[in-house]
Protein backbone atom coordinates (compact mmCIF):
# COMPACT_ATOMS: atom_id res chain seq x y z
CA UNK A 1 0.00 0.00 0.00
CA UNK A 2 1.16 3.51 -0.60
CA UNK A 3 -0.17 6.98 -0.04
CA UNK A 4 -1.57 6.83 -3.56
CA UNK A 5 -3.90 4.05 -2.54
CA UNK A 6 -6.05 6.68 -0.89
CA UNK A 7 -6.49 8.71 -4.06
CA UNK A 8 -9.72 8.24 -6.04
CA UNK A 9 -9.44 5.38 -8.50
CA UNK A 10 -7.79 6.39 -11.74
CA UNK A 11 -7.11 9.99 -10.73
CA UNK A 12 -3.41 9.75 -11.33
CA UNK A 13 -3.87 8.09 -14.68
CA UNK A 14 -6.27 10.84 -15.71
CA UNK A 15 -3.79 13.49 -14.68
CA UNK A 16 -1.03 11.79 -16.58
CA UNK A 17 -2.73 10.46 -19.71
CA UNK A 18 -5.78 12.72 -19.90
CA UNK A 19 -9.38 11.50 -19.45
CA UNK A 20 -9.53 9.89 -22.88
CA UNK A 21 -6.20 8.15 -22.37
CA UNK A 22 -7.27 6.84 -19.01
CA UNK A 23 -10.54 5.49 -20.42
CA UNK A 24 -9.36 4.31 -23.82
CA UNK A 25 -10.28 0.65 -23.51
CA UNK A 26 -13.44 1.41 -21.57
CA UNK A 27 -14.59 3.67 -24.39
CA UNK A 28 -13.58 1.14 -27.04
CA UNK A 29 -15.45 -1.52 -25.14
CA UNK A 30 -18.62 0.54 -24.92
CA UNK A 31 -18.34 1.30 -28.62
CA UNK A 32 -17.86 -2.40 -29.34
CA UNK A 33 -20.89 -3.31 -27.24
CA UNK A 34 -22.95 -0.66 -29.00
CA UNK A 35 -21.81 -1.86 -32.43
CA UNK A 36 -22.70 -5.47 -31.66
CA UNK A 37 -26.17 -4.30 -30.75
CA UNK A 38 -26.58 -1.76 -33.55
CA UNK A 39 -25.46 -4.22 -36.23
CA UNK A 40 -28.50 -6.28 -35.32
CA UNK A 41 -30.77 -3.26 -34.96
CA UNK A 42 -30.19 -1.40 -38.23
CA UNK A 43 -31.95 -4.25 -40.01
CA UNK A 44 -35.28 -3.90 -38.24
CA UNK A 45 -34.89 -0.12 -37.83
CA UNK A 46 -33.77 0.93 -41.29
CA UNK A 47 -34.32 -2.16 -43.43
CA UNK A 48 -30.58 -2.48 -43.96
CA UNK A 49 -29.91 -6.15 -43.41
CA UNK A 50 -26.23 -6.51 -42.64
CA UNK A 51 -26.87 -8.93 -39.79
CA UNK A 52 -30.02 -10.93 -39.19
CA UNK A 53 -30.89 -12.79 -36.01
CA UNK A 54 -29.42 -12.28 -32.57
CA UNK A 55 -26.54 -13.44 -30.38
CA UNK A 56 -27.90 -16.99 -30.20
CA UNK A 57 -27.66 -17.33 -33.96
CA UNK A 58 -27.19 -14.93 -36.82
CA UNK A 59 -26.50 -14.59 -40.52
CA UNK A 60 -24.20 -11.81 -41.69
CA UNK A 61 -24.45 -10.47 -45.25
CA UNK A 62 -26.41 -13.61 -46.16
CA UNK A 63 -23.26 -15.75 -46.07
CA UNK A 64 -21.64 -15.90 -42.63
CA UNK A 65 -23.55 -18.03 -40.14
CA UNK A 66 -22.71 -17.58 -36.45
CA UNK A 67 -24.12 -19.63 -33.60
CA UNK A 68 -23.62 -19.42 -29.86
CA UNK A 69 -21.74 -22.64 -29.08
CA UNK A 70 -23.22 -22.99 -25.59
CA UNK A 71 -26.78 -22.72 -26.90
CA UNK A 72 -25.99 -25.36 -29.49
CA UNK A 73 -24.28 -27.57 -26.91
CA UNK A 74 -27.43 -27.48 -24.77
CA UNK A 75 -29.46 -28.48 -27.83
CA UNK A 76 -27.13 -31.41 -28.45
CA UNK A 77 -27.34 -32.69 -24.86
CA UNK A 78 -31.11 -32.27 -25.22
CA UNK A 79 -30.73 -34.82 -28.03
CA UNK A 80 -31.17 -32.70 -31.14
CA UNK A 81 -28.35 -33.02 -33.64
CA UNK A 82 -28.28 -29.66 -35.44
CA UNK A 83 -27.97 -28.98 -39.15
CA UNK A 84 -24.55 -28.17 -40.55
CA UNK A 85 -25.19 -24.41 -40.76
CA UNK A 86 -25.48 -24.14 -37.00
CA UNK A 87 -22.46 -26.37 -36.41
CA UNK A 88 -20.30 -24.30 -38.75
CA UNK A 89 -21.52 -21.13 -37.04
CA UNK A 90 -20.67 -22.48 -33.62
CA UNK A 91 -17.22 -23.59 -34.77
CA UNK A 92 -16.44 -20.14 -36.18
CA UNK A 93 -17.52 -18.47 -32.94
CA UNK A 94 -15.74 -21.07 -30.81
CA UNK A 95 -12.44 -20.79 -32.65
CA UNK A 96 -12.55 -17.00 -32.67
CA UNK A 97 -13.06 -16.76 -28.91
CA UNK A 98 -10.57 -19.55 -28.25
CA UNK A 99 -7.99 -17.33 -29.95
CA UNK A 100 -8.83 -13.87 -28.66
CA UNK A 101 -9.90 -14.92 -25.17
CA UNK A 102 -13.21 -16.57 -24.35
CA UNK A 103 -14.33 -13.93 -21.97
CA UNK A 104 -13.77 -11.20 -24.54
CA UNK A 105 -17.41 -12.12 -25.20
CA UNK A 106 -18.24 -10.96 -21.67
CA UNK A 107 -16.51 -7.61 -21.78
CA UNK A 108 -16.72 -6.59 -25.43
CA UNK A 109 -19.96 -8.12 -26.74
CA UNK A 110 -22.37 -9.17 -24.00
CA UNK A 111 -25.22 -6.64 -23.57
CA UNK A 112 -25.51 -7.50 -19.88
CA UNK A 113 -22.00 -6.16 -19.22
CA UNK A 114 -23.09 -2.49 -19.24
CA UNK A 115 -25.91 -3.47 -16.88
CA UNK A 116 -23.64 -5.13 -14.32
CA UNK A 117 -20.98 -2.44 -14.79
CA UNK A 118 -23.70 0.10 -14.03
CA UNK A 119 -24.71 -1.87 -10.96
CA UNK A 120 -21.10 -1.93 -9.82
CA UNK A 121 -20.70 1.79 -10.39
CA UNK A 122 -23.76 2.48 -8.26
CA UNK A 123 -22.61 -0.06 -5.71
CA UNK A 124 -19.37 1.88 -5.26
CA UNK A 125 -21.18 5.24 -5.22
CA UNK A 126 -23.46 4.05 -2.46
CA UNK A 127 -20.57 2.46 -0.60
CA UNK A 128 -22.43 -0.81 -0.14
CA UNK A 129 -21.03 -3.98 1.39
CA UNK A 130 -19.69 -6.53 -1.04
CA UNK A 131 -22.31 -8.98 0.19
CA UNK A 132 -22.48 -12.64 -0.74
CA UNK A 133 -19.38 -13.76 -2.59
CA UNK A 134 -19.85 -17.27 -3.98
CA UNK A 135 -16.82 -19.54 -4.36
CA UNK A 136 -14.89 -18.95 -7.53
CA UNK A 137 -15.86 -22.28 -9.06
CA UNK A 138 -19.59 -21.70 -8.53
CA UNK A 139 -20.09 -20.71 -12.14
CA UNK A 140 -18.77 -24.06 -13.33
CA UNK A 141 -21.31 -25.76 -11.10
CA UNK A 142 -24.02 -23.60 -12.63
CA UNK A 143 -22.78 -24.49 -16.11
CA UNK A 144 -22.93 -28.17 -15.23
CA UNK A 145 -26.41 -27.72 -13.83
CA UNK A 146 -27.58 -26.03 -17.02
CA UNK A 147 -26.33 -28.92 -19.15
CA UNK A 148 -27.90 -31.50 -16.85
CA UNK A 149 -31.26 -29.71 -16.85
CA UNK A 150 -31.06 -29.44 -20.65
CA UNK A 151 -30.49 -33.18 -20.88
CA UNK A 152 -33.24 -34.03 -18.40
CA UNK A 153 -35.92 -31.74 -19.83
CA UNK A 154 -34.91 -32.15 -23.47
CA UNK A 155 -34.87 -28.40 -23.91
CA UNK A 156 -32.28 -25.67 -24.35
CA UNK A 157 -32.81 -24.94 -20.68
CA UNK A 158 -30.76 -21.80 -20.07
CA UNK A 159 -32.57 -19.96 -22.84
CA UNK A 160 -35.68 -19.90 -20.68
CA UNK A 161 -33.94 -17.52 -18.25
CA UNK A 162 -30.72 -16.32 -19.92
CA UNK A 163 -30.69 -12.54 -19.31
CA UNK A 164 -28.14 -12.03 -22.12
CA UNK A 165 -30.26 -13.35 -24.95
CA UNK A 166 -33.44 -12.08 -23.27
CA UNK A 167 -32.08 -8.53 -23.45
CA UNK A 168 -30.41 -8.82 -26.84
CA UNK A 169 -33.34 -10.58 -28.50
CA UNK A 170 -35.76 -8.32 -26.67
CA UNK A 171 -34.19 -5.14 -28.00
CA UNK A 172 -34.24 -6.51 -31.54
CA UNK A 173 -37.51 -8.46 -31.66
CA UNK A 174 -39.61 -7.02 -28.83
CA UNK A 175 -38.94 -7.51 -25.17
CA UNK A 176 -42.23 -8.20 -23.39
CA UNK A 177 -41.52 -8.69 -19.71
CA UNK A 178 -37.95 -9.91 -20.29
CA UNK A 179 -36.90 -6.63 -18.68
CA UNK A 180 -37.57 -8.31 -15.37
CA UNK A 181 -34.60 -10.64 -15.88
CA UNK A 182 -32.31 -7.72 -16.67
CA UNK A 183 -33.51 -5.73 -13.67
CA UNK A 184 -33.09 -8.82 -11.49
CA UNK A 185 -29.44 -9.11 -12.52
CA UNK A 186 -28.90 -5.40 -11.86
CA UNK A 187 -30.45 -5.57 -8.39
CA UNK A 188 -28.60 -8.80 -7.61
CA UNK A 189 -25.26 -7.16 -8.39
CA UNK A 190 -26.21 -3.99 -6.57
CA UNK A 191 -27.61 -5.32 -3.31
CA UNK A 192 -26.89 -9.02 -3.01
CA UNK A 193 -23.48 -9.68 -4.43
CA UNK A 194 -20.88 -7.24 -5.72
CA UNK A 195 -19.90 -8.29 -9.27
CA UNK A 196 -21.88 -11.39 -8.44
CA UNK A 197 -23.59 -12.28 -11.71
CA UNK A 198 -20.80 -11.95 -14.28
CA UNK A 199 -18.05 -12.78 -11.82
CA UNK A 200 -19.49 -15.79 -10.04
CA UNK A 201 -22.69 -17.22 -11.46
CA UNK A 202 -23.26 -16.70 -15.17
CA UNK A 203 -22.87 -20.08 -16.93
CA UNK A 204 -22.35 -18.38 -20.28
CA UNK A 205 -19.30 -16.63 -18.83
CA UNK A 206 -18.15 -19.94 -17.38
CA UNK A 207 -18.44 -21.58 -20.79
CA UNK A 208 -16.47 -18.87 -22.56
CA UNK A 209 -14.02 -18.97 -19.66
CA UNK A 210 -13.28 -22.63 -20.43
CA UNK A 211 -13.26 -21.93 -24.16
CA UNK A 212 -10.53 -19.30 -23.78
CA UNK A 213 -8.25 -21.25 -21.45
CA UNK A 214 -5.43 -21.27 -24.01
CA UNK A 215 -6.25 -18.04 -25.80
CA UNK A 216 -3.55 -16.13 -27.64
CA UNK A 217 -4.48 -12.57 -26.70
CA UNK A 218 -3.44 -11.78 -23.13
CA UNK A 219 -2.70 -8.82 -20.90
CA UNK A 220 0.83 -8.71 -19.56
CA UNK A 221 2.15 -6.84 -16.53
CA UNK A 222 5.46 -6.52 -18.33
CA UNK A 223 6.36 -3.22 -16.72
CA UNK A 224 5.54 -4.51 -13.24
CA UNK A 225 8.82 -3.19 -11.87
CA UNK A 226 7.27 0.29 -12.10
CA UNK A 227 4.21 -0.58 -9.99
CA UNK A 228 3.76 1.92 -7.19
CA UNK A 229 1.06 0.01 -5.31
CA UNK A 230 -1.73 2.46 -6.00
CA UNK A 231 -4.10 -0.58 -6.21
CA UNK A 232 -6.23 1.03 -8.93
CA UNK A 233 -5.97 -2.02 -11.19
CA UNK A 234 -7.37 -4.22 -8.43
CA UNK A 235 -10.16 -1.71 -7.87
CA UNK A 236 -11.30 -1.67 -11.48
CA UNK A 237 -10.71 -5.32 -12.36
CA UNK A 238 -13.93 -7.37 -12.43
CA UNK A 239 -11.90 -10.53 -11.70
CA UNK A 240 -9.22 -9.05 -9.48
CA UNK A 241 -7.67 -12.37 -8.49
CA UNK A 242 -6.23 -12.71 -11.99
CA UNK A 243 -3.87 -9.77 -11.52
CA UNK A 244 -1.90 -10.87 -8.47
CA UNK A 245 0.20 -13.71 -9.95
CA UNK A 246 1.27 -11.57 -12.90
CA UNK A 247 1.81 -8.28 -11.12
CA UNK A 248 3.41 -9.63 -7.98
CA UNK A 249 5.45 -12.33 -9.73
CA UNK A 250 9.21 -12.31 -9.47
CA UNK A 251 11.58 -12.07 -12.38
CA UNK A 252 11.33 -15.69 -13.41
CA UNK A 253 7.56 -15.83 -13.15
CA UNK A 254 5.52 -14.86 -16.16
CA UNK A 255 4.04 -11.37 -16.22
CA UNK A 256 1.22 -12.69 -18.44
CA UNK A 257 -2.25 -12.79 -16.97
CA UNK A 258 -2.97 -16.39 -17.91
CA UNK A 259 -6.12 -16.96 -15.86
CA UNK A 260 -9.04 -17.67 -18.23
CA UNK A 261 -11.18 -15.58 -15.87
CA UNK A 262 -9.54 -12.44 -17.28
CA UNK A 263 -12.02 -10.82 -19.66
CA UNK A 264 -9.39 -8.88 -21.60
CA UNK A 265 -11.36 -5.73 -20.85
CA UNK A 266 -8.18 -3.67 -20.68
CA UNK A 267 -9.41 -1.52 -17.83
CA UNK A 268 -6.19 -2.19 -15.87
CA UNK A 269 -4.23 -0.79 -18.80
CA UNK A 270 -6.39 2.35 -18.74
CA UNK A 271 -6.18 3.00 -15.08
CA UNK A 272 -2.44 2.46 -14.52
CA UNK A 273 -0.57 5.74 -14.41
CA UNK A 274 2.81 4.05 -14.84
CA UNK A 275 1.75 1.79 -17.75
CA UNK A 276 2.47 -1.54 -16.14
CA UNK A 277 0.01 -3.43 -18.35
CA UNK A 278 -0.27 -3.96 -22.08
CA UNK A 279 -2.00 -6.31 -24.49
CA UNK A 280 0.26 -8.99 -25.92
CA UNK A 281 0.18 -12.68 -26.85
CA UNK A 282 0.64 -15.68 -24.60
CA UNK A 283 3.98 -16.60 -26.16
CA UNK A 284 5.48 -13.21 -25.33
CA UNK A 285 8.75 -14.00 -23.56
CA UNK A 286 9.90 -10.41 -23.07
CA UNK A 287 11.85 -10.10 -19.85
CA UNK A 288 9.80 -8.58 -17.06
CA UNK A 289 11.80 -8.18 -13.90
CA UNK A 290 9.78 -8.26 -10.72
CA UNK A 291 9.41 -5.09 -8.74
CA UNK A 292 12.00 -5.87 -6.08
CA UNK A 293 13.81 -8.82 -7.57
CA UNK A 294 17.20 -7.60 -6.39
CA UNK A 295 16.05 -7.30 -2.80
CA UNK A 296 14.18 -10.58 -2.50
CA UNK A 297 16.10 -13.03 -4.62
CA UNK A 298 16.96 -15.91 -2.36
CA UNK A 299 19.48 -18.66 -2.97
CA UNK A 300 16.70 -21.18 -3.15
CA UNK A 301 14.95 -19.25 -5.90
CA UNK A 302 18.20 -18.92 -7.81
CA UNK A 303 18.71 -22.64 -7.53
CA UNK A 304 15.22 -23.33 -8.85
CA UNK A 305 15.66 -20.94 -11.70
CA UNK A 306 18.93 -22.59 -12.67
CA UNK B 1 4.86 -34.82 9.24
CA UNK B 2 1.75 -34.16 11.26
CA UNK B 3 2.17 -30.47 10.62
CA UNK B 4 1.91 -31.05 6.89
CA UNK B 5 -0.83 -33.61 7.17
CA UNK B 6 -3.27 -31.70 9.30
CA UNK B 7 -4.12 -28.90 6.87
CA UNK B 8 -4.73 -31.55 4.23
CA UNK B 9 -7.52 -33.09 6.28
CA UNK B 10 -9.05 -29.69 6.81
CA UNK B 11 -8.71 -28.97 3.10
CA UNK B 12 -10.40 -32.19 2.19
CA UNK B 13 -13.20 -31.51 4.63
CA UNK B 14 -13.61 -28.00 3.32
CA UNK B 15 -13.53 -29.25 -0.25
CA UNK B 16 -16.22 -31.81 0.44
CA UNK B 17 -18.27 -29.24 2.32
CA UNK B 18 -17.98 -26.68 -0.47
CA UNK B 19 -18.79 -29.27 -3.08
CA UNK B 20 -21.83 -30.42 -1.13
CA UNK B 21 -23.06 -26.86 -0.75
CA UNK B 22 -22.55 -26.07 -4.42
CA UNK B 23 -24.24 -29.30 -5.46
CA UNK B 24 -27.18 -28.64 -3.16
CA UNK B 25 -27.51 -25.08 -4.41
CA UNK B 26 -27.39 -26.25 -8.01
CA UNK B 27 -29.93 -28.99 -7.28
CA UNK B 28 -32.39 -26.40 -5.95
CA UNK B 29 -31.75 -23.91 -8.75
CA UNK B 30 -31.75 -26.69 -11.34
CA UNK B 31 -35.06 -28.06 -10.13
CA UNK B 32 -36.63 -24.62 -10.39
CA UNK B 33 -35.20 -24.21 -13.87
CA UNK B 34 -36.45 -27.66 -14.88
CA UNK B 35 -39.96 -26.94 -13.59
CA UNK B 36 -39.97 -23.61 -15.38
CA UNK B 37 -38.70 -25.21 -18.58
CA UNK B 38 -41.36 -27.93 -18.43
CA UNK B 39 -44.13 -25.41 -17.80
CA UNK B 40 -42.97 -23.29 -20.69
CA UNK B 41 -43.41 -26.26 -23.03
CA UNK B 42 -47.18 -25.96 -22.95
CA UNK B 43 -47.86 -24.29 -26.27
CA UNK B 44 -51.21 -22.48 -26.37
CA UNK B 45 -53.62 -23.74 -29.00
CA UNK B 46 -53.73 -20.42 -30.89
CA UNK B 47 -49.94 -20.32 -31.31
CA UNK B 48 -49.01 -22.19 -34.47
CA UNK B 49 -45.43 -23.16 -35.23
CA UNK B 50 -43.89 -22.36 -38.64
CA UNK B 51 -44.05 -24.94 -41.43
CA UNK B 52 -41.82 -27.95 -40.88
CA UNK B 53 -41.50 -27.33 -37.14
CA UNK B 54 -40.52 -30.45 -35.24
CA UNK B 55 -43.01 -31.76 -32.65
CA UNK B 56 -43.05 -29.39 -29.68
CA UNK B 57 -40.84 -31.53 -27.37
CA UNK B 58 -38.17 -31.82 -30.05
CA UNK B 59 -38.63 -28.24 -31.17
CA UNK B 60 -37.51 -26.80 -27.84
CA UNK B 61 -34.30 -28.84 -28.01
CA UNK B 62 -33.63 -27.63 -31.53
CA UNK B 63 -34.79 -24.00 -31.74
CA UNK B 64 -32.09 -21.57 -30.63
CA UNK B 65 -34.53 -18.65 -30.85
CA UNK B 66 -32.40 -16.70 -33.31
CA UNK B 67 -35.38 -15.33 -35.23
CA UNK B 68 -33.90 -15.98 -38.69
CA UNK B 69 -37.16 -17.61 -39.80
CA UNK B 70 -38.99 -14.48 -38.66
CA UNK B 71 -36.65 -12.30 -40.70
CA UNK B 72 -37.07 -14.32 -43.86
CA UNK B 73 -40.86 -14.52 -43.66
CA UNK B 74 -41.98 -12.16 -46.44
CA UNK B 75 -45.44 -11.63 -44.99
CA UNK B 76 -44.48 -10.87 -41.37
CA UNK B 77 -46.51 -13.89 -40.39
CA UNK B 78 -43.96 -15.24 -37.95
CA UNK B 79 -43.06 -13.47 -34.72
CA UNK B 80 -40.89 -14.39 -31.76
CA UNK B 81 -42.81 -14.93 -28.53
CA UNK B 82 -42.34 -12.18 -25.98
CA UNK B 83 -42.09 -13.10 -22.33
CA UNK B 84 -45.38 -12.66 -20.51
CA UNK B 85 -47.14 -11.40 -23.65
CA UNK B 86 -47.34 -14.45 -25.89
CA UNK B 87 -48.00 -17.92 -24.60
CA UNK B 88 -45.30 -19.73 -26.56
CA UNK B 89 -41.88 -20.29 -24.95
CA UNK B 90 -39.96 -17.01 -24.82
CA UNK B 91 -38.22 -16.15 -28.04
CA UNK B 92 -39.57 -19.05 -30.08
CA UNK B 93 -41.26 -18.39 -33.44
CA UNK B 94 -44.98 -18.80 -33.91
CA UNK B 95 -47.90 -17.23 -35.73
CA UNK B 96 -51.51 -16.50 -34.96
CA UNK B 97 -53.74 -17.50 -37.86
CA UNK B 98 -56.41 -14.91 -37.09
CA UNK B 99 -53.77 -12.11 -37.22
CA UNK B 100 -51.60 -13.08 -40.16
CA UNK B 101 -51.91 -16.57 -41.62
CA UNK B 102 -49.17 -18.43 -43.44
CA UNK B 103 -49.13 -17.60 -47.15
CA UNK B 104 -47.49 -20.94 -47.97
CA UNK B 105 -44.58 -19.67 -50.07
CA UNK B 106 -43.46 -22.23 -52.64
CA UNK B 107 -39.79 -21.85 -51.67
CA UNK B 108 -40.52 -22.03 -47.89
CA UNK B 109 -37.95 -19.34 -46.89
CA UNK B 110 -38.48 -19.83 -43.15
CA UNK B 111 -37.39 -23.46 -43.33
CA UNK B 112 -34.38 -22.51 -45.44
CA UNK B 113 -33.40 -19.85 -42.91
CA UNK B 114 -33.38 -22.20 -39.92
CA UNK B 115 -29.76 -22.99 -39.02
CA UNK B 116 -30.45 -25.89 -36.65
CA UNK B 117 -33.15 -27.93 -38.34
CA UNK B 118 -35.81 -26.99 -35.79
CA UNK B 119 -37.78 -26.38 -38.99
CA UNK B 120 -37.21 -29.65 -40.81
CA UNK B 121 -35.32 -29.08 -44.07
CA UNK B 122 -36.93 -32.30 -45.29
CA UNK B 123 -40.06 -30.25 -45.96
CA UNK B 124 -39.68 -29.22 -49.58
CA UNK B 125 -43.34 -29.14 -50.67
CA UNK B 126 -45.30 -26.56 -48.73
CA UNK B 127 -48.51 -28.51 -49.41
CA UNK B 128 -47.13 -31.22 -47.14
CA UNK B 129 -46.77 -28.84 -44.19
CA UNK B 130 -48.76 -29.66 -41.05
CA UNK B 131 -48.81 -26.46 -39.02
CA UNK B 132 -52.17 -27.50 -37.63
CA UNK B 133 -55.54 -28.73 -38.85
CA UNK B 134 -58.51 -26.51 -39.56
CA UNK B 135 -61.63 -27.50 -37.66
CA UNK B 136 -65.13 -26.10 -38.11
CA UNK B 137 -65.46 -25.53 -34.40
CA UNK B 138 -68.87 -23.87 -34.50
CA UNK B 139 -71.36 -25.64 -36.75
CA UNK B 140 -74.16 -23.52 -35.35
CA UNK B 141 -72.90 -20.04 -36.16
CA UNK B 142 -71.16 -20.88 -39.42
CA UNK B 143 -73.11 -18.92 -42.03
CA UNK B 144 -73.24 -21.88 -44.35
CA UNK B 145 -74.82 -23.86 -41.54
CA UNK B 146 -77.45 -21.12 -41.33
CA UNK B 147 -78.27 -21.76 -44.95
CA UNK B 148 -76.29 -18.90 -46.52
CA UNK B 149 -73.69 -19.30 -49.23
CA UNK B 150 -70.81 -17.59 -47.44
CA UNK B 151 -68.22 -20.13 -48.63
CA UNK B 152 -65.35 -17.77 -47.80
CA UNK B 153 -63.21 -20.35 -46.00
CA UNK B 154 -63.63 -22.69 -48.92
CA UNK B 155 -62.79 -20.02 -51.47
CA UNK B 156 -59.60 -18.80 -49.76
CA UNK B 157 -58.22 -22.26 -49.06
CA UNK B 158 -54.93 -22.68 -50.98
CA UNK B 159 -55.78 -26.37 -51.31
CA UNK B 160 -59.38 -25.71 -52.36
CA UNK B 161 -61.56 -28.77 -53.05
CA UNK B 162 -59.05 -30.98 -51.31
CA UNK B 163 -58.49 -29.54 -47.84
CA UNK B 164 -61.95 -27.99 -47.69
CA UNK B 165 -64.92 -29.19 -49.68
CA UNK B 166 -68.50 -28.05 -49.54
CA UNK B 167 -70.80 -30.95 -48.78
CA UNK B 168 -74.44 -30.53 -49.72
CA UNK B 169 -76.83 -31.43 -46.97
CA UNK B 170 -80.56 -31.27 -46.62
CA UNK B 171 -81.70 -28.27 -44.60
CA UNK B 172 -84.00 -29.87 -42.09
CA UNK B 173 -85.15 -26.57 -40.69
CA UNK B 174 -86.62 -25.15 -43.90
CA UNK B 175 -87.40 -28.59 -45.20
CA UNK B 176 -86.61 -27.77 -48.83
CA UNK B 177 -83.31 -25.93 -48.96
CA UNK B 178 -79.73 -27.13 -49.09
CA UNK B 179 -76.83 -26.34 -46.80
CA UNK B 180 -73.30 -26.39 -48.16
CA UNK B 181 -71.24 -27.38 -45.15
CA UNK B 182 -67.49 -26.73 -45.26
CA UNK B 183 -65.76 -29.99 -44.47
CA UNK B 184 -62.04 -30.16 -43.73
CA UNK B 185 -60.03 -33.12 -44.93
CA UNK B 186 -57.10 -33.40 -42.56
CA UNK B 187 -54.99 -35.30 -45.04
CA UNK B 188 -54.71 -32.22 -47.24
CA UNK B 189 -55.02 -29.37 -44.71
CA UNK B 190 -51.67 -27.66 -44.05
CA UNK B 191 -52.91 -25.52 -41.17
CA UNK B 192 -51.99 -22.29 -42.94
CA UNK B 193 -54.89 -20.53 -41.24
CA UNK B 194 -56.25 -18.61 -44.23
CA UNK B 195 -59.72 -19.98 -43.54
CA UNK B 196 -59.62 -18.83 -39.92
CA UNK B 197 -58.28 -15.44 -40.93
CA UNK B 198 -61.01 -14.97 -43.53
CA UNK B 199 -64.00 -16.22 -41.59
CA UNK B 200 -66.42 -13.32 -41.74
CA UNK B 201 -67.80 -13.83 -38.24
CA UNK B 202 -66.53 -11.59 -35.43
CA UNK B 203 -65.14 -14.77 -33.89
CA UNK B 204 -64.08 -17.33 -36.44
CA UNK B 205 -66.26 -20.42 -36.74
CA UNK B 206 -63.40 -22.33 -38.36
CA UNK B 207 -60.13 -22.41 -36.47
CA UNK B 208 -56.75 -24.00 -36.97
CA UNK B 209 -55.87 -26.20 -34.03
CA UNK B 210 -52.65 -28.02 -33.26
CA UNK B 211 -52.81 -31.55 -34.63
CA UNK B 212 -52.90 -32.99 -31.11
CA UNK B 213 -56.17 -31.13 -30.43
CA UNK B 214 -57.68 -31.36 -33.88
CA UNK B 215 -57.47 -35.08 -34.44
CA UNK B 216 -58.46 -38.29 -32.81
CA UNK B 217 -56.44 -41.42 -33.26
CA UNK B 218 -57.73 -44.70 -34.59
CA UNK B 219 -56.79 -47.77 -32.57
CA UNK B 220 -54.08 -49.66 -34.37
CA UNK B 221 -56.08 -52.86 -34.49
CA UNK B 222 -58.61 -51.36 -36.88
CA UNK B 223 -58.25 -52.40 -40.48
CA UNK B 224 -60.01 -50.36 -43.14
CA UNK B 225 -61.41 -53.01 -45.42
CA UNK B 226 -61.88 -50.70 -48.40
CA UNK B 227 -58.27 -49.56 -48.27
CA UNK B 228 -57.01 -53.09 -47.95
CA UNK B 229 -59.20 -54.15 -50.80
CA UNK B 230 -57.72 -51.39 -52.97
CA UNK B 231 -54.21 -52.48 -52.10
CA UNK B 232 -54.97 -56.14 -52.60
CA UNK B 233 -57.10 -55.72 -55.68
CA UNK B 234 -59.52 -58.26 -54.24
CA UNK B 235 -61.18 -59.08 -50.94
CA UNK B 236 -58.68 -60.25 -48.36
CA UNK B 237 -60.85 -63.15 -47.32
CA UNK B 238 -61.66 -65.69 -50.01
CA UNK B 239 -64.85 -67.63 -50.25
CA UNK B 240 -67.19 -65.01 -48.85
CA UNK B 241 -70.77 -66.06 -49.39
CA UNK B 242 -72.44 -63.54 -51.69
CA UNK B 243 -75.93 -63.31 -50.31
CA UNK B 244 -78.62 -61.88 -52.60
CA UNK B 245 -79.14 -58.14 -52.18
CA UNK B 246 -82.46 -57.16 -50.73
CA UNK B 247 -84.24 -55.39 -53.51
CA UNK B 248 -86.66 -52.54 -53.00
CA UNK B 249 -90.17 -53.79 -53.02
CA UNK B 250 -93.48 -53.29 -51.36
CA UNK B 251 -93.44 -50.45 -48.84
CA UNK B 252 -90.80 -48.36 -50.63
CA UNK B 253 -91.22 -45.54 -53.13
CA UNK B 254 -89.25 -47.28 -55.80
CA UNK B 255 -91.58 -47.55 -58.72
CA UNK B 256 -89.11 -49.58 -60.68
CA UNK B 257 -89.95 -52.69 -58.80
CA UNK B 258 -93.24 -54.38 -58.40
CA UNK B 259 -95.15 -53.27 -55.35
CA UNK B 260 -93.77 -49.73 -55.25
CA UNK B 261 -96.10 -46.82 -54.71
CA UNK B 262 -96.41 -43.17 -55.75
CA UNK B 263 -94.25 -40.56 -53.93
CA UNK B 264 -96.11 -38.05 -51.78
CA UNK B 265 -94.66 -35.04 -53.60
CA UNK B 266 -94.26 -34.61 -57.29
CA UNK B 267 -93.15 -31.62 -59.39
CA UNK B 268 -96.08 -29.90 -61.14
CA UNK B 269 -96.25 -31.40 -64.59
CA UNK B 270 -95.37 -29.03 -67.41
CA UNK B 271 -93.65 -26.63 -64.97
CA UNK B 272 -90.22 -25.28 -65.68
CA UNK B 273 -88.87 -27.21 -62.77
CA UNK B 274 -87.18 -24.64 -60.56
Amino acid sequence: MSAKTKLPIGQEAIEKKGWIGAHKYLLLRRISQAIFLLLFLIGPWFGLWIVKGNLAGSLTLDVLPLTDPLVLLQGIVARHWPEMTAIIGALIVGVAYALIGGRVYCSWVCPINPVTDGAHWLHEKLGLQKGWQPKKNTRYWVLGMVLIVSALTGTIAWEFVNPITMLHRGLIFGIGFAWSFVIAVFLFDLFVSRRGWCGHLCPVGAFYDLLGTKSILRVSARNRAACDDCMDCFAVCPEMHVITPALRGKGDETPLILSPDCTNCGRCIDVCSVDVFRFTHRFDQSPAPGRDDAATQSPARDARAA
Amino acid sequence: MSATKKPKVVDRRRFLMDAARAAAGCAVAGSLLAVYARDARALPAEALRPPGALPEEDFLAACIRCGLCVRDCPYDTLVLAELGVDGAATGTPFFTARDIPCEMCDDIPCVKACPTGALDPGLTEIDEAKMGIAVLVDEENCLNALGLRCDVCYRVCPVIDEAITLERQHNERSGHHAMFMPVVHAEFCTGCGKCEKSCVLPEAAIKVLPVRLARGKLGEHYRLGWEQMDENGAPLVDGLIDLPDRLPGPGTDNLATPGGFEPTFRLPSGGTGQ
